[in-house]
């Protein structure tokens, strides 16, 4: 019984593997869009929530370097943040 | 003789091809190295490159690579015996696909996971990589157009599988947007979605009214219908036209949206299909009435045997997936060998089953003879042979006849459609890319490129006339589709060649199989453009084949003179196995 609970389990994995692909892609996408406004001030975008987000900063400070990879910046495009 | 031996033999031939030849290739050729840090594990970013299960990636490859070609190319090429066609399942797979496959797998991932079109770039040249999109855009547009006509052929000659068919799409739709708000997996609604498009096959199998029918809507056959056409040439028109109108909004949606729950369906299918044919075939052990080989054929096998067999033998479809996708998610370097190379050994048993349902489907050699009358009769008749052999064949575990051809016709349409839906894709992706090459704004827009793709296909699958009349012609591309699938797998080859010799090894497992295919694909082309096409000699002129068959003929010649130079510099360039 365990067996063909690993059988169907390892049957879904292979079949779902594309679509949890995909999923996260879409959801690296909509990521990579609120990182974006959450950067907005130092890009020089004015931000109304700037001392808000703020709070966020020791989060998004992790995920910085590849979001900045991802929108085709070889190096870091913010003075204050020198990740590489 | 009976069915079941040829299954035997080529079983225990694969068998022996995975054991010995793919563990020869592992050790002494591609030199496996267990603790090579792979392209997922090093730049591991959750979704394109993600370290996977083994067994899982064997599974995905196998269903991404495996769809409705490998089923029509060996019910076609039948016509010559059955010798001709096993054997070169057989060997092809085991020493062309078998190293195609495995062989780009390892190449990727020994280059950073880059793709075949990319590689071809580093090791040859830019004007490489353009050679390779054309390449690729000639190809996508022949399975457009070759697969177009398969579901238009199958819903004419099966009306009943015509409404699982559209059942699936709105299933589908509901599946990818349940699981997008994330009210749970996937299994259990598409295996519901499944049992519901079976049941519909089975009504519609016995209530004609569910049959949607447009030959007998338009009068029935022989009948005039639209713009003096017969009915049977107008069904086929309407259905091009609404499969096309469908493409082209299945191709611009978000593929989680339709695609991807339709393919994790179309996935039970094959598993449904594979296991239907091969028990059917356990319990009916039927008996071959084909011939060995056909004696009395009128047009040689020699050469066209290896196109007629592409996917199923070798298909250089096959490297996009394992360079595009599969390279990105080796867990480790080793699992190359039963990824790739099971996976071409997974395609081989899809196409020896094909084989099988044929050679045993009539009662006799005669009335084998007189359907398969003529290469031309082959094309025509093939698919619907395949149908109605693996219709028998699921009579053994006791499906009624007429259920079993509907279901066997659902599921030849799900796996050309998922093939045609990605293929359209693909082609809109290479048009872009094309535009952006020469700088041609418009064509990087979407809906400019996939109006592009979805006219030239449906002018392509139209156009050819076939020798009756109108919708008749898509077979003659038929071995368009081989040729252009087979340069592909040539080019793949060559760069596994290129890689080798630059790393000092043995190359030559690699340079055969080219060498044999690009032999095969460049003397077909040369005598079907020349001698049918050209209207050169007693033949009419066919222009549009001309000029395709003309164009794969160049790229063929222009790619076995870049190979020759490339192999024999002693160039450095490019070289990375890091």
């Amino acid at each position: 019984m365990k067996s063909l609970k690993q059988i169907f389990e390892l049957y879904d994995e292979i079949l779902s593997l594309p679509h949890k692909q995909e999923v996260a892609r879409e959801l690296r996408d909509e990521d990579d869009l609120f990182l974006l406004l959450l950067y907005s001030d130092m890009l020089g975008i004015p931000n109304p929530a700037f001392y808000y987000t703020l709070e966020l900063y020791p989060y998004i400070i992790e995920r910085f370097h590849d979001w900045h990879l991802r929108m085709g910046m070889d190096k870091s495009p913010l003075e204050g943040i020198r990740c590489c | 003789m009976n069915g079941i031996v040829l299954a035997i033999v080529g079983g225990i031939m694969f068998f022996l091809g995975y054991r010995i030849y793919s563990k020869y290739l592992a050790e002494k050729i591609f030199r496996l190295d267990p603790n090579y840090v792979t392209p997922a594990n090093r730049y591991n970013d959750g979704i394109d490159f993600v370290p996977t299960n083994k067994w899982v990636l064997w599974g995905h490859h196998f269903t991404s690579v495996a769809g409705a070609a490998p089923i029509l190319g060996p019910a076609i090429a039948v016509y010559w015996g059955w010798l001709p066609a096993l054997l070169w399942v057989i060997l092809g797979t085991i020493f062309a696909a078998g190293v195609h496959d495995f062989g780009t797998i390892v190449l990727s991932v020994r280059n950073k996971g880059q793709s075949v079109g990319t590689l071809a770039n580093k090791l040859i040249g830019q004007r490489a990589k353009i050679l390779f999109l054309f390449i690729i855009l000639l190809l996508v547009l022949m399975v457009n157009a070759v697969f177009a006509w398969v579901i238009a052929n199958l819903f004419i000659s099966n009306p009943s599988s015509v409404l699982s068919v559209f059942i699936q799409i709105p299933l589908a739709i509901l599946i990818g947007y349940r699981v997008y708000k994330r009210k749970g997996g996937m299994l259990l609604p598409s295996l519901f979605a499944l049992v519901a498009m079976y049941a519909a096959a089975v009504l519609a199998s016995y209530v004609p009214a569910l049959q949607i029918d447009l030959v007998r809507y338009f009068g029935g056959e022989g009948a005039t219908s639209l713009f003096g056409m017969s009915a049977t040439s107008a069904a086929f028109m309407v259905w091009i036209i609404i499969l096309m109108i469908y493409v082209y909004i299945a191709s611009t949606l978000p593929v989680w949206k339709l695609l991807q729950p339709r393919d994790y369906i179309n996935s039970h299918q094959l598993v449904v299909g594979l296991s239907i044919l091969y028990l059917g075939l356990f319990f009916t052990l039927p008996q071959v009435t084909a011939p060995v080989t056909n004696t009395n054929a009128d047009t040689p096998w020699f050469p066209l045997l290896f196109i007629t067999i592409a996917c199923g033998a070798i298909s250089g479809f096959h490297g996009l997936v394992s360079s595009g996708t599969t390279s990105k998610q080796l867990a480790n370097e080793v699992d190359a060998r039963q990824v790739g190379y099971l996976g071409a050994v997974g395609e081989g048993a899809l196409a020896l089953i094909s084989i099988i349902a044929v050679v045993t489907f009539f009662p006799s050699l005669g009335e084998f003879s007189a359907v398969y009358s003529g290469f031309e009769a082959a094309n025509e008749s093939g698919l619907g042979n395949f149908v109605a052999g693996a219709a028998q064949l699921a009579t053994g575990i006791g499906i009624p006849e007429s259920v079993a051809s509907t279901i066997v016709s659902v599921i030849v349409v799900s796996f050309a459609a998922t093939t045609l839906d990605s293929s359209v894709r693909l082609m809109r992706y290479i048009i872009s890319e094309l535009g952006e090459e020469y700088k041609i704004r418009p064509m990087t827009k979407m809906h400019v490129a996939t109006s592009i793709a979805v006219v030239s296909s449906t002018v392509l699958t139209l156009l050819p006339e076939g020798s009756r009349g109108f919708g008749s012609g898509g077979y003659l591309l038929w071995p368009l589709f081989g040729t252009s699938n087979q340069l592909l797998a040539g080019i793949s080859l060559l760069l596994i060649a290129i890689w080798l010799k630059r790393q000092g090894r043995n190359y030559w497992p690699a340079l055969v199989p080219m060498a044999f295919l690009m032999f095969m694909t460049l003397w077909a082309m040369a005598q079907q453009v020349i001698f049918d096409w050209s209207g050169f000699g007693e033949t009419d002129t066919n222009m549009l084949l001309f000029i395709f068959g003309g164009i794969i003929l160049i790229f063929a010649i222009w790619i076995i003179l870049t190979a020759i130079s490339v192999l024999s510099k002693n160039n450095q360039d490019g070289i990375p196995n890091e």
